[in-house]
């Protein structure tokens, strides 16, 4: 791998740029592999540089039905932070924060972690009592968290509408200073490249159809360009977790939805922080190429096709200019959707299933992209070890037989009533 | 967003109905326990048919039954929903 430096860079302005390499090779796939990850997104990427860098494992491929960070890792809004109240979540997601703040030095590529400030807004007591049990949790276990005045708010955000009667009148935020944002195409892109300069084999346009089993036991996976033999298989796969899982005969407790983003042309900088409210879904932030990215609520309805009902990008419009009211003349530039694995307690599943040499990652709902890197971390962790990283322990499929949901939303086995 | 054929209404836009869940992850009040959990957390999921229940919310407010194809959206069939709709 030729590192990326600025030597390189003037190096390249001078002889007319002919130097550069390509990113990662284009693996043919191999008889069989140590472990197989299914699906060349952010996760399964991450997880299979883990799997080299961490626990020296070589002979490891990663099968991507499509095209490298042409999922769910391309389509995400970006923001990155570790603001959650439950203990396992705020523990996992900062353990992952605490890589992302590195991660462009650890990759050799910039993924332009952009650590602006997370901003929560609170609407009413009851919010701001939430918010601060939140901080207050964050805070017992080390992670910065800060409950802002009204005023402070609005010299952070000067464009938000703190009139009395706004629609969504601000009360206060909380905000994780250490939270922001990144740039999600070149997380898949760093990961990748890194992973494929210690030797892993990156298969793309490699669609897993079905499982290899001997007994109990998976073997290996079918796939559009044979069957691979594989020691441990790991399922990796976002908004698909369960029909890739059903070829397994497995069943999750997961419900694949759309969700949606939209993002307008672009403009001067006019919102610095990233802008969320919990209350209404509505999150607002400001790319670094100018252009102020939204999103709101999924469809509440089970659906792969990758587009969303206009009714709710109408709603995180409407949501977005009550609380800035600005942007109501921005033009909206494209809309996009993915498909999310919406997880019956709104948290992800990381770990082992009931087949020898089968796991699974997934369940990440709206969230997963701030996980990117400690989630490939645990899930390397558990394809190399066969046994769960114990940060990722809380996080096992057999949660919910045993009661142990972990439920930051407190919605319970129905999603989609939140 | 599609048009749901109401049985009572006739075709309505999408939005005024709500997604409940699988028929088949409704759990038999009288049915063996250790099997409820595994009934109300997991689903098929299929990327195609499967039977849906929901609820014309915004119009006669009956619950029905979906048969709908979850990658192209077609609907193949709509019931009132009744104890012979559920398995
Ligand atoms: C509109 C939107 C906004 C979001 N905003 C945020 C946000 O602001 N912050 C945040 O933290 N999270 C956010 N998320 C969630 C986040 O993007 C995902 O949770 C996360 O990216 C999922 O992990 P991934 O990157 O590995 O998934 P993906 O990139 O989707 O990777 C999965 C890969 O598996 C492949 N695959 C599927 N089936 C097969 C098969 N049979 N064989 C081979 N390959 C297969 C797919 O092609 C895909 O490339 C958002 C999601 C969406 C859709
Ligand atoms: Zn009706």
């Amino acid at each position: 791998m030729n590192r990326y430096s600025a030597f390189g860079l003037i190096r390249g302005a001078i002889g007319g740029h002919k130097h550069w390499q390509p990113a990662w090779r284009d693996a043919e796939p191999r008889a069989s592999y140590d472990v197989i990850v299914i699906g060349g997104g952010g996760h399964g990427l991450a997880t299979a540089y883990y799997l080299a860098k961490v626990h020296g494992l070589r002979n490891v491929a990663v099968l991507e039905k499509g095209w490298i960070g042409g999922g769910n890792v391309g389509r995400n809004t970006t923001l990155v932070r570790s603001n959650y109240r439950l203990k396992p979540l705020h523990d996992f997601f900062e353990f992952g924060l605490k890589l992302w703040e590195h991660l462009s030095d650890e990759l050799n590529y910039n993924v332009m972690f952009s650590p602006r400030g997370s901003l929560v807004l609170g609407h009413s007591d009851a919010d701001m009592t939430v918010l601060a049990q939140r901080g207050d949790a964050m805070a017992c276990d080390g992670i910065d968290a800060e409950l802002l005045t009204r005023d402070q708010v609005a010299k952070i955000e000067p464009l938000l509408d703190m009139s009395r009667d706004a629609r969504f009148p601000i009360e206060g935020a909380l905000i994780q200073r250490r939270g922001g944002t990144a740039r999600h195409d070149a997380v898949a892109w760093g990961y990748a490249r890194a992973a494929d300069a210690l030797g892993v084999d990156i298969i793309q346009k490699c669609e897993v159809t079905g499982f290899v089993r001997d007994g109990d036991r998976v073997t290996g996976v079918e796939t559009t360009r044979g069957r691979i033999g594989a020691g441990r298989v790991g399922i990796c796969v976002a908004g698909h977790s369960g029909h890739v899982a059903d070829m397994a005969g497995l069943r999750l407790p997961i419900e694949s939805q759309t969700l949606q983003a939209l993002v307008t042309e672009g403009v001067k900088p006019m919102v610095r922080s990233v802008v969320q409210s919990h209350s209404i879904h509505c999150y607002i932030s400001q790319s670094d190429k100018g252009g102020i990215v939204m999103g709101g609520d999924p469809d509440n309805w089970p659906s792969y096709a990758r587009r969303g009902q206009p009714t709710i990008v109408e709603g995180a419009i409407a949501q977005a200019i009550a609380l800035m009211p600005a942007l109501s003349r921005l033009r909206m530039l494209r809309t996009w959707s993915g498909v999310t694995d919406m997880s019956f307690d709104g948290s992800p599943i990381i770990g082992t299933t009931p087949i020898a040499n089968l796991f699974l990652n997934g369940g990440w709902c709206y969230g997963g992209f701030k996980a990117t890197p400690a989630s490939g971390f645990t899930y390397a962790h558990t394809l190399a070890t066969g046994t769960p990283h114990p940060l990722a322990m809380p996080f096992a499929l057999d949660r919910f037989a045993r009661g142990a949901t972990i439920d930051e939303s407190g919605a319970g086995p129905l999603p989609n009533h939140r | 967003m599609y048009l749901i054929p109401c049985p009572h209404c006739g075709p309505r836009a999408q939005a005024e109905f709500t997604y409940e869940r699988t028929t088949d992850s409704v759990v038999d009040p009288a049915g063996p326990v250790g099997t409820a959990m595994g009934t109300l957390f997991t689903r098929a999921n299929p990327m195609g048919m499967d039977d849906e229940i929901w609820r014309h919310t915004y119009g006669c407010r009956a619950w029905l039954v979906l048969t709908r194809d979850r990658l192209t959206h077609a609907i193949a069939a709509v019931r009132t929903i009744g104890p012979e709709a559920l398995p």
